[in-house]
């Protein structure tokens, strides 16, 4: 069980969060091709290494943030805000 | 002769005055207070424990600690019958009673050792080329029956089990001489330390002699204020420092009492533990020889053979025969010795010891090796060749031959912690290659033998991680000489690589004659290393035999991941106290008293416990709900409707978010009004309805499912917080803030106002689908009239905590309108009959807003919401798709099963749909349903067949509402008064 720096409370046990996920992924407009659509749904890369995803507090602050981690170490390497680009 | 009990100073951990008697396989012993099942059974001479996974080999005692692969015992009966237990790892208890594993109808007489005798037919992989011809399956159950181990309890389990949460700077795994020297230091240096010991006694291998280093390092230990918790083993290492541990509670008598009184006791304990640092201390594992026969009961580890004759009195045998590869042999012979057994000959797999071992009192044989073991059940004696060609056989009488193969670090906890290993040539060992991410190995599981080097590394381990410094790597030394093969040449006959799950020699080269050469389709081809003991005296040798097959370094080969556990664990510790009425918690009512007072039925409706019906006395469960829903047709009833998901949106841009959030539009609203939304997930698929109410300007109230509040909640904050981020929105949920008394029929309007309610909320003046604010008598409301019945219906939404008084003030007044309470079937009915849609119920994980009569409402929406673009996808424009109708009976009296497939052709055939809600109307006399069909907007009036185990009935499809097409009771212009 990791230990997710929320970036509103700080560290806490994983069971206290959900991962949402891949984050920093468009949303398509109305008339997008049912390909862009289609891979908008369900098309997400599963990188060993650095994975941008976004995280919920939900037993907490109730805060969606980004979280930057080496999926292959658990590393987290940076915690940072929803609106936020991610780090370089 | 056989196992026998030794005289006293033998024995140290046994308390001779407690004598303690036992049962296995109901035959009656006795032990003292301090032995383990193991040592008590070797004490009484019993030597035949169990019987073998597949081959049903007889088995004995192997080991005296967790590495134990064959003796397995069923311990306890009844409800706190627990399987597959280790008797080296048991506590001898009075009264305790244990059974062996695997073997009909006795151990000693077991029908099953007949796969012993066909085991030249049961090589690795026999079941998977044999048995998928016409199906696995097929044979699955038989083949499940005659292999496996113990039996589970067959009831629940009375004892209870807690888990803890902890954090440490150090955490300590294992109470032997580097454990206690790395918490001694590291406590001592300021870290807050926790050791955990898996055994009752602390100094590991050391804890069965008096020594003084060891009872220094416990005194240090209390001074410097190291947390030690004994009986407690850390089975897992996880991310991010996490160790879990098992601590073992309620020994002996405790226990005993507590069973007789029919109650349980706490078990165990599941630590939880977030540590800083971990230290590894695990110690090693001896590694058995490979010879013909070599699982026969009286073979043993030779190190545990020390240990039961110092630490427990007991003599694995009067007569010994050591197989070695390891210098440490030679020192268990003269501690042997020592104790009074006759060891007969150490026979050396090498060419020579390292050690002076001239001198030596017994027969020594170099480049030797056990050829031949005589016994079946027992060893009776052996025979040993040599590898000189000049060298002849020479065969010993004796009772017990010990194994000492050499030594195996127990990496697991590094491995677990993403720790790499290395091959030691000469030690023929994995060792720790540098520290594991946040985990250090001291001591024996580093591969340090030495005890002075040992303890030194460890004390400067634990001092580095107290002061925040960079840990010395372990230096691997005092392990001797060991060769990583003992397979003598030529040798016929079962040479056991894995105890447990009866691998031969011959399994591992079958396996790499057929490629299985990856160490991980070794495991899972011969099946070595896995079960219960996985493979703790199995993994090394098994992969250097890989390694010979195939011309391999051990290095090369590899090992198999480590996973956690360590060691089994109970499911009960892993629940916790997360079972029976607390694994799923029910949500009450906050008027529940009432409804019980009123004779309330309760059910679980999702998460809610609440009232189904309100069977008068004689009536059952039906009987009632259809007299509560005629009643709300005839006169009224009132519901409780506070699970109702409620939630307040609000901010300026309130009503932009719901038209993204909803099919309908909510921007149109205007104040004091409220429409019907459903909501979709971006697949297009409908997940949950409600009603949208507009407060003011900038604030909604919506009422969703009440098992979807807190899906539809956290979709919203999902949406806000990482899409819209633009939007001026708080989502607010206010279920249980909220309670809802929801009066509905035609008397609705009459009973209300009987109790108070002002002008103001008459049908007259408050029109179907408004929210109208107001208060009684200073309790605020908040009155939506809409309606899940059909009839004039009022939701009277209060603080929860006025519930309970508003239904005391319609109660009343109920006997002058005949007024009922109802439940969650009554409200079934009259929705069924309204053909109002429950979702998750009329509709499943591909409904699409079109296919429950949304379609114009997508159409006629020109703005873009959560879903659409998926409702443009070719598949949601198929005619073939499942649609929602309004489903009579053919005959108009017999009832359409819930579930029942629909199709033309009798089964098995392709269905077109299924019922999915079906109820008796009390007001039709007839049955009502709906269900999803294939095209079904389309086949108004079409005859269907519908097949329910085995029966099949007819139905129609009719057009929807059963009752009140015209709407007419629902919008209150039938209402009395």
């Amino acid at each position: 069980m990791m230990r997710i720096p929320c970036i509103n409370c700080g560290p806490r046990d994983e069971n206290e969060f959900v991962c949402g996920g891949t984050s920093h992924i468009q949303r398509p407009a109305l008339d997008a091709s049912d390909e862009t659509w289609g891979s908008y749904l369900f098309f997400r890369d599963n990188p060993k290494g650095v994975h941008l995803e976004r995280w919920r507090h939900a037993q907490g602050c109730g805060r969606w943030f980004n979280l930057a981690r080496n999926t292959a170490t658990h590393e987290v390497l940076s915690v940072y805000a929803m609106t936020e680009a991610p780090p370089p | 002769m056989t196992s026998s009990r030794l005289a006293a100073p033998f024995g140290l951990r046994l308390d001779r005055a407690r004598s303690l008697s036992f049962e296995f396989n109901d035959r009656r012993m006795s032990g003292y207070a301090g032995d383990t099942l193991a040592s008590a059974l070797l004490a009484n001479g019993v030597q035949l424990v169990g019987r073998s996974f597949k081959l049903h080999r007889p088995r004995g005692i192997f080991s005296c600690g967790v590495e134990d692969p064959s003796g397995l015992v069923d311990l306890g009966s009844g409800a706190t019958r627990t399987p597959n237990q280790r008797a080296t790892l048991i506590e001898l208890e009075e009264g305790l009673c244990a059974v062996s594993v695997n073997c009909w109808p006795t151990v000693e007489f077991d029908l099953g050792a007949v796969n012993g005798m066909l085991s030249a037919l049961l090589p690795a992989g026999f079941y998977y080329k044999t048995f998928k011809w016409p199906n696995w399956h097929l044979f699955e159950p038989t083949i499940r029956r005659m292999a496996g181990l113990g039996r589970a309890a067959g009831v629940a389990d009375p004892d209870r089990y807690e888990e803890v949460a902890a954090v440490a700077d150090v955490v300590v795994v294992g109470g032997g001489l580097a454990g206690l020297s790395a918490a001694v230091s590291a406590a001592q240096s300021g870290a807050h330390t926790i050791l955990l010991a898996s055994g009752a006694f602390l100094g590991g291998s050391l804890s069965w002699r008096s020594d003084a280093q060891i009872d220094a390092l416990v005194a240090a230990a209390g001074r410097a204020g190291v947390r030690i918790l004994t009986r407690t083993l850390a089975f897992g290492v996880y991310d991010h420092g996490l160790v879990c541990a098992r601590e073992s509670l309620a020994q002996g008598s405790d226990r005993a009492a507590a069973l007789h009184a029919g109650r349980g006791v706490l078990r165990e304990r599941l630590w939880k533990i977030r540590a800083r640092h971990i230290v590894a201390a695990a110690g090693a594992f001896e590694r058995p020889m490979l010879f013909p026969d070599n699982d026969r009961p009286g073979v043993m580890l030779a190190g545990a053979a020390d240990k039961y004759a110092h630490a427990f009195g007991v003599a694995c045998g009067q007569r010994v025969v050591i197989a070695a590869n390891s210098d440490s042999a030679y020192g268990v012979a003269e501690s042997l010795r020592a104790a009074g057994v006759e060891v007969v000959a150490l026979v050396d797999r090498r060419a020579r010891a390292d050690i002076g071992v001239d001198g030596t009192s017994f027969r020594t044989m170099t480049d030797a090796g056990i050829a031949r073991v005589d016994g079946t059940t027992s060893v009776r004696g052996c025979t040993a060749v040599s590898l000189d060609a000049a060298g002849r056989p020479e065969t010993f009488e004796c009772d017990s031959i010990l194994s000492a193969g050499g030594h195996a670090p127990a990496v697991h906890l590094h491995s677990q912690a993403g720790g790499k290993l290395r091959w030691l040539e000469d030690a023929a060992m994995f060792v720790p290659d540098g520290h594991a991410p946040g985990l250090v190995s001291v001591g024996a599981c580093a591969g340090i033998f030495d005890r002075e080097v040992a303890a030194e590394h460890a004390a400067q381990v634990g001092r580095a991680l107290g002061c925040g410094l960079i840990p010395p790597v372990a230096t691997p030394q005092g392990a001797g000489r060991s060769l990583a093969s003992t397979v003598l040449p030529g040798m016929t006959g079962k040479q056991f690589v894995d105890l447990q799950n009866d691998v031969v020699v011959g399994d591992v080269g079958l396996a790499a004659r057929e490629n299985y050469r990856s160490v991980e389709h070794l495991k899972r081809y011969t099946t070595t290393g896995m079960g219960t003991d996985q493979g703790k005296t199995s993994n090394v040798n098994a992969l250097v035999l890989m390694g010979d097959f195939t011309g391999r370094q051990p290095a090369e080969v590899g090992t198999t991941k480590f996973r956690p556990p360590f060691a089994p664990v109970t499911l009960g510790l892993l629940a916790g106290r997360r079972v029976g009425a607390l694994y799923r918690p029910l949500k009450s009512l906050p008027a529940e008293h009432w409804h019980q007072e009123r004779g309330a039925l309760f059910e679980q409706f999702g998460t809610w416990y609440r009232p189904a019906a309100y069977p008068l006395p004689g009536e059952t469960l039906d009987v009632a709900a259809q007299r509560e829903a005629r009643a709300v047709r005839e006169s009224v009833g009132v519901l409780d409707g506070s699970p109702l998901g409620k939630l307040e949106v609000f901010g300026p841009d309130a009503a932009e978010f719901l038209d993204l959030m909803y099919v309908g539009t909510m921007s149109t609203l205007s104040i004091g009004q409220a429409r019907y939304g459903v909501l979709l997930n971006e697949n297009g698929i409908v997940v949950d309805d409600g009603i949208v109410a507009r407060s003011s300007h900038a604030h909604y109230w919506i009422n969703t499912t009440s098992a979807g509040v807190e899906r539809t909640t956290a979709a919203f904050e999902e949406w806000l917080q990482c899409e819209y981020t633009n939007l001026r929105v708080v989502v607010t949920p206010v279920t249980s803030r909220w309670g809802n008394v929801t009066v509905a029929g035609p008397k609705a309007w009459s009973w209300l106002s009987t109790i108070g309610f002002d002008a103001g909320f008459a049908p007259g003046s408050m029109k179907h689908m408004t929210l109208r604010t107001g208060a009684l008598e200073g309790v605020p409301l908040r009155v939506l009239r809409a309606s899940f019945s059909g009839e004039l219906g009022y939701e009277v939404n209060l603080p929860s905590d006025h519930t309970h008084w508003l239904l005391e003030r319609l109660w009343a007044r109920a006997p002058e309108f005949a007024a009922v309470p109802y439940g969650i079937e009554a409200l079934e009915i009259l929705r069924t009959e309204k053909g109002f849609i429950h979702i998750g119920t009329d509709t499943d994980g591909t409904t699409l807003p079109g296919d429950i009569g949304f379609a114009r409402a997508v159409d006629k929406k020109k703005a873009n919401f959560v879903g659409r673009r998926s409702l443009l996808r070719p598949a949601a424009r198929d005619p073939e798709r499942l649609q929602l109708v309004a489903l009579a009976s053919g005959d108009a009296t017999t009832p359409l099963p819930v579930g029942a497939q629909i199709a033309a052709g009798s089964p098995p055939t392709r269905t077109e749909g299924y019922v999915t809600s079906s109820y008796m109307s009390p007001t039709l006399g007839a049955p009502v349903a709906l269900g999803l069909l294939a095209r079904g907007a389309e086949r108004l009036g079409e005859r269907l067949r519908v097949h329910h185990l085995g029966t099949t009935v007819e139905a129609v499809v009719v057009k929807a509402p059963f009752i009140d097409p015209p709407g007419e009771r629902l919008n209150g212009e039938r209402f009395d008064g």
